[in-house]
């Protein structure tokens, strides 16, 4: 049985990657018999390039995708550098959960409330210093040149990239290195660069990849944050998925292999830019300077994620305040009048997608944690561990932009009669879930000693009991936080459930990005603060749970994730 | 090869990456009788023990056959061989209490009255009574070590294997708890298979020396 879970574990989730992306391309180029389409041609191309603003559409996705990955990793490297060991780590750490709980939907709404025209930042400056008396006629949040969606994005991704980084600093002899270099007459942070990064690099290369993978191909944060006349590709090609003509969905088609190519084409510049880094920065080392002014360099650099967090911190705060808000006037800091009432209204309308949003996602992350399990225990039994290169298929989803292969996903599961059930939409979301919660739970599972298998075995207790009453209660806390983060993934997706529900479910997500577009400030607030609580709450019992099991069971604090 | 409770290894070659780290070691160890492996780090010696109890890395190739009490235990999985294991850290499982750690070890199939009187006679052999209860973390580093030993005789081993299993006690206490390990396991009449690189551990135990690596 468990020999079969890593091939399963495969199939349910690289076979829609690939079988996706040929349901995608095809129609591309102009097969799609459903629609008619049965005679291959470069038609849907064609068309694609004569849409109005296509250029605009794709420079919008290279500029704020690029923008936004690297702002996102030049920040964590830059306070990583500076701050190697002190203080303030130790904050951002404690800080990182609660960000990274928070769906990209809700940072997105946040930062809007934020940055608006009527959002706190300008109330909190008028109109003693600005003169507004009214809210300003400005496009901030979303603004023409998708600053606000970089904004979000880096809000998004900034604690993304540092809980990888400082895991892989986990990993590697960062601190004695570090004080090699230092004795050496190097300053921290050029001691950092020249001697950690280079340890550090080849563990993080995946999770930037997947970074600017994922800036260049969002849609859900687009939707809120980026300009819509014309938007970015990705939320454009999904405007043309969903348009009622038909006749579209070939356009579509091919907007989602241009989205596509893009993203690759820009993984691959990326790695050329990457080894041209190396290249300098291994004269750089090789010159031997040792580095001066870091002094300002380290407080820009705390100052900056300092931002950060407090932006993103304050946009949760932010939702909570509307969502309670009765009357809120221009330019009050706070509302004049408080009431539950806007929750007491929208509880009917809440409870079916809140409904979905749990079933799905507890669904989705038990199956994903299931068959993680299974891989890994398998890989122990066998002594069968996957190189690197397994690492590739694992992140294979978050590589590829969705966009690009959840129509394909779609005709497959109109094909097999499985679209808009709650089934497919388990699945879909699956996908997703499934990199995650391997990723969050294949380190702390491989780190435990090995010698307490072996002790208990040689006990006499089977494979399986041992599995059950040594390594699942030792990893009870890993275990459950991988849980915690595949429900996170799950709470925050928009396009699965947008491709594989069928129209016929609603999530949290999908309707805070439907409602953030027009809408009354007081309901969003509902229910993006409802969307980001959900995963939060999850993370508090992942936490809360061992804690409480195991509160007479010293030893067990060495066994955290 | 009678069931008379010797632990018999029969031409066993330990090699990694084609170099040869054992080759063709041939022993007998008679119940009671403690025999020493002594080597460098990297001969081979830990593996040795972890072939014995069913776990050696595959990345070892590893030919030769152990016979224990008249079994061949070569390829048996490891929960069948009856192989009892110390290592140098005690590897008490943190999440459970002490008594829980030695219920662990215990045999199926016992009533829960029987599991606990069991328990609490182990812990008086450890000269620890009352501590079935406590949390394993709060235990001293000799106090855990007489308990890691107590486990493993619990599951009624064939034999006993120690991996340097006193080298990171402190010295006052490495005596004592050398004296407990060879103690009980003589009193069972285990045969005892000892790797180390401590000169020190080969004179306590008194038996047959063999030097490898």
């Amino acid at each position: 049985m468990l020999r079969w879970v890593p091939a399963l574990t495969l199939l349910l989730f690289l076979g829609p990657v690939a079988a996706g992306l040929v349901g995608t391309f095809l129609p591309a180029f102009g097969i799609l018999p459903a629609l008619g389409g049965t005679e291959p041609s470069l038609a849907p191309w064609r068309l694609l390039f004569t849409m109005p603003g296509l250029d605009t559409s794709i420079r919008l996705t290279l500029t704020t995708g690029f923008a936004a990955a690297l702002v996102s990793l030049a920040l964590v490297l830059a306070f990583l550098s500076a701050c190697h060991g002190t203080r303030p780590v130790l904050v951002v750490r404690r800080l990182l959960a609660p960000l990274l709980a928070v769906p990209h939907v809700a940072v997105a709404i946040g930062f809007a409330f934020l940055a608006s025209p009527s959002g706190w930042a300008a109330r909190a400056v008028s109109p003693w210093l600005t003169g507004w008396e009214r809210p300003p006629d400005l496009a901030t949040a979303p603004d023409p040149y998708g600053i606000a969606l970089v904004c979000g994005l880096v809000l998004k991704e900034v604690p993304f990239l540092l809980l990888m980084t400082l895991a892989a600093l986990g990993q590697v002899p960062a601190d004695r290195t570090l004080a090699v270099a230092r004795s050496l007459g190097y300053g921290p942070a050029t001691a950092w660069f020249k001697t950690v990064l280079p340890l550090v690099w080849p563990q993080i290369r995946l999770p930037v990849y997947a970074v600017l993978a994922y800036s260049l191909s969002v849609v859900d944060m687009a939707l809120v944050l980026a300009p819509g006349t014309p938007p970015p590709l990705a939320p454009r090609v999904l405007r043309w998925f969903s348009d009622p003509d038909l006749s579209r969905q070939f356009v579509a088609a091919a907007g989602a292999g241009l989205q596509f190519l893009l993203v690759i084409g820009a993984i691959g510049v990326f790695h050329g830019a990457e080894r041209l880094a190396a290249g300098l920065g291994r004269r750089w080392i090789a010159a031997g300077g040792r580095g001066h002014g870091e002094r300002g360099g380290r407080i820009a650099a705390t100052g900056a994620m300092g931002l950060v967090f407090g932006v993103g911190l304050l946009g949760m705060l932010g939702m909570a305040v509307w969502s309670v808000a009765r009357r809120w006037r221009w330019p009050d800091l706070l509302p004049s009048v408080w009431s539950p009432g806007n929750w007491a209204r929208q509880a009917e309308a809440l409870a079916w997608p809140g409904w979905t949003t749990v079933s799905v996602a507890l669904a989705a992350a038990a199956i994903a944690i299931a068959l993680v399990l299974g891989c890994l225990e398998n890989e122990q039994r066998t002594h069968v561990t996957p190189g690197s290169r397994a690492l590739w298929l694992i992140y294979a989803p978050l590589l590829a932009p969705q966009i690009g292969f959840l129509f394909g996903v779609q005709v497959l599961l109109v094909v097999s009669g499985l679209d808009g059930r709650w089934a497919a939409l388990v699945w879909g979301h699956l996908l997703f879930v499934l990199p995650y919660v391997f990723l969050a739970l294949a380190g702390p599972w491989r780190r435990l000693d090995e010698r307490y298998a072996r002790t208990a075995l040689c006990l006499g207790a089977s494979p399986g009991r041992v599995f059950w009453r040594i390594k699942l209660p030792m990893l009870l806390r890993p275990v459950l936080f991988a849980l915690a983060v595949g429900f996170a993934v799950s709470v925050g997706e928009y396009l699965p459930t947008v491709f594989a529900g069928g129209g016929r479910f609603a999530t949290l997500t999908t309707e805070a990005v439907s409602l953030a577009a027009g809408g009354d400030r007081r309901v969003i607030g509902v229910y993006a603060f409802l969307q980001a609580l959900l995963p939060w709450l999850g993370f508090t019992l992942a936490i809360a749970i061992p804690a409480w099991l195991y509160r007479q069971r010293r030893g067990m604090k060495d066994f955290s994730v | 090869m009678s069931g008379d409770g010797s632990l018999v290894l029969d031409g066993v070659t330990v090699a990694l990456d084609g170099a040869t780290l054992i080759a063709g070691l041939d022993l007998a160890v008679a119940p009671g009788e403690i025999v020493t492996v002594m080597g460098p780090s990297g001969s081979g010696k830990s593996t040795l023990l972890a072939w014995l109890c069913g776990a050696a890395d595959p990345a070892f190739r590893i030919a030769g056959r152990a016979v224990l009490d008249g079994v061949d235990i070569t390829r048996l999985p490891p929960e069948a061989r009856r192989v009892g294991i110390l290592f140098q850290d005690d590897l008490l499982f943190p999440h459970l209490s002490v008594g829980g750690n030695l219920g662990f070890g215990l045999p199926a199939g016992l009533g829960r009255a029987a599991r606990e009187a069991r328990i609490e006679a182990a812990l008086e052999e450890a000269e620890l009574p009352g501590f079935a209860g406590r949390d394993p973390a709060t235990l001293s580093g000799g106090q855990r070590a007489r308990i890691a030993l107590m486990r493993t005789l619990l599951a009624a081993p064939k034999a006993l294997l120690l991996d340097e299993p006193f080298s990171r006690l402190d010295a006052a206490l490495r005596d004592r708890i050398r004296c407990f390990v060879f103690g009980h396991a003589t009193e069972r009449g285990l045969p005892v298979l000892l790797v180390t690189h401590d000169p020190d551990d080969a004179r306590a135990a008194g038996g047959p020396v063999v030097e490898i690596g």
